[in-house]
């Protein structure tokens, strides 16, 4: 596997010695491209999710999707987005200014947080923290706040209903993530993503070798997940039959924009730490035995391709449940919650430990 | 692993101000792009064409503060397995003893809020 490291080795020898920049300036240089490449995979990404939604929706429904703007309909998203830009933004009566204006910086502020501690390939990754899974955990939960305040700032009935109930689903349903990746840390038995990476080199992705506490903990993940990010069948908050658009409704143009953005990013990170805590992040397919093989796949497939490949794979996984299950109501949701998936979760951790106490894995 | 001259934490730093720089730019690029003009009616809250009645901005229902408070108990509980689901090979029996005990607090905790009607929702 090439360590693709030796791209930001070779910009920080280029600051450091071949221009010899002071230390100050040549941190500040990395932080400025340190950004701007996130910036740009940040909104690449949640243009292609935008795409990739509406072209899989429309291959469940039987249509043809976007197709005229640009050769199958790939500037699609980028039209999207320009449109937003050149609308305006409505000036409203009676809003809470200040905190209408935050929360679009909070919601983003948070998915691009937890965005840059996912593992994109071998030495490809921007913050890496011995608590990694944590610290992810930790910031894309501040997206909540983001629409609670949205919610209640707008001074709309819809729009309070919609982030409450917005609200009681992300806090409930982070409850059985944290869990869930509990359990997969005890496991790995590190919270650094480097580490949980690594440690499911050569096909011992977590999935296989943690075979049953793991494939469950990955099932109630993926529901939690898409509960998380106010999917389908769980997008009550923006039932647009009930509620309009949900917590939303009052944001027009760009600001808009910027849920819509985090939405997708937040599907995509959803999609992401699956694929790193269970199905090996950037590691390739390996099948012992096949050298040839192998040697294919680790060094002919460059480690970004894997970890993409892997996260649509799985969001492409949560569009498809959107399309095959009926929205539930709050009541069943919450208790779905509460009653089912969290003490699924707690059992599950029980059974973990079990297995890895009497040493009964792969 | 990034091998930069910038700490992890200054990276973090960097991803914060990179997404509120996002925000910021998008925004002046659509206050330089869009239109603008003031109505008194396109202020109002949009709420299906009707005038809206009494305050939105209003007290509402309990059930959702409950769960709440249940999020509370349990992510603090989340926080505490964290340490020892890193730990846990190494602290051995031990640990788990410790843990199950921390472990049944909770489960009971979360028996009480059930038999008590809290995750029925009203």
């Amino acid at each position: 596997m090439q360590d693709l490291s030796f791209i930001t080795s070779w910009i920080d020898n280029l600051l450091a010695q071949t221009l010899g920049l002071p230390g100050w300036l040549t941190v500040t240089v990395e932080c400025v491209l340190v950004g701007l490449v996130l910036l740009l995979a940040y909104a690449l990404l949640a243009l292609f999710y935008i795409y990739f939604e509406r072209k899989v929706c429309a291959a469940f429904q039987c249509r043809l999707g976007p197709n005229r703007v640009g050769p199958f309909g790939l500037l699609q998203s980028f039209a999207d987005m320009f449109k937003m830009l050149i609308k305006e933004i409505i000036p409203l009566n009676n809003i809470d200014k200040f905190l209408f204006g935050l929360a679009p910086f909070l919601v983003i502020v948070a998915s691009m947080l937890a965005f840059a501690v996912l593992p994109w390939g071998k030495g490809l990754q921007v913050i890496d923290f011995n608590i990694g899974i944590f610290f992810l955990l930790a910031t894309s939960s501040i997206g909540v706040l983001g629409i609670l305040l949205a919610g209640w700032s707008s001074n709309n009935k819809f729009t309070l209903i919609g982030a409450l109930r917005s609200g009681a689903q992300m806090v409930s349903y982070e409850i059985s993530i944290s869990l869930c990746v509990i359990t997969m840390v005890c496991f790995a038995g590190t919270m650094s993503v480097t580490g949980i990476v690594e440690a499911q080199a050569d096909g011992r992705w977590f999935i296989l070798t943690g075979h049953v506490p793991a494939i469950i903990a990955f099932l109630v993940y993926i529901v939690a997940g898409t509960a998380e990010t106010n999917r389908g069948p769980f997008d009550l908050p923006e039932a647009e039959s009930e509620l309009t658009a949900g917590y939303h409704t009052e944001y027009s143009g760009m600001h808009f924009g910027f849920f819509y953005l985090a939405e997708y990013l937040n599907l995509f990170i959803i999609g992401g730490v699956a694929a790193l805590l269970f199905f090996g992040g950037w590691q390739p397919l390996y099948i012992p035995g096949w050298d040839g093989f192998n040697d294919i796949m680790a060094n002919w497939i460059p480690s970004p391709v894997w970890f993409l490949a892997k996260a649509v794979i799985i969001t492409f996984v949560m569009i498809w449940f959107k399309w095959t299950f009926p929205r539930l109501r709050i009541d069943q949701l919450l208790s779905f919650e509460w009653k089912y998936l969290m003490p699924v979760c707690l059992v599950n951790l029980v059974l973990m430990v079990i297995v890895i106490t009497t040493n009964f894995h792969f | 692993m990034i091998t930069l001259s910038i700490s992890s934490g200054v990276m973090a730093i960097t991803a914060a101000v990179t997404g509120i720089a996002l925000v910021a730019l998008a925004l002046w690029l659509a206050k330089l792009l869009s239109p603008s003009s003031y109505n008194e009616q396109k202020g109002e809250p949009y709420e299906c064409g009707i005038p809206t009645r009494g305050e939105s901005m209003a007290q509402f229902k309990i059930g959702y503060y409950l769960y709440a408070i249940l999020f509370l108990m349990f992510d603090v509980e989340c926080v505490f397995l964290f340490p020892w689901a890193v730990n846990m090979r190494m602290m051995g029996a031990a640990g788990v003893l410790c843990i199950a005990v921390f472990f049944t607090i909770l489960v009971l905790g979360l028996v009480y809020a059930w038999r008590k009607g809290a995750l029925q929702w009203k």
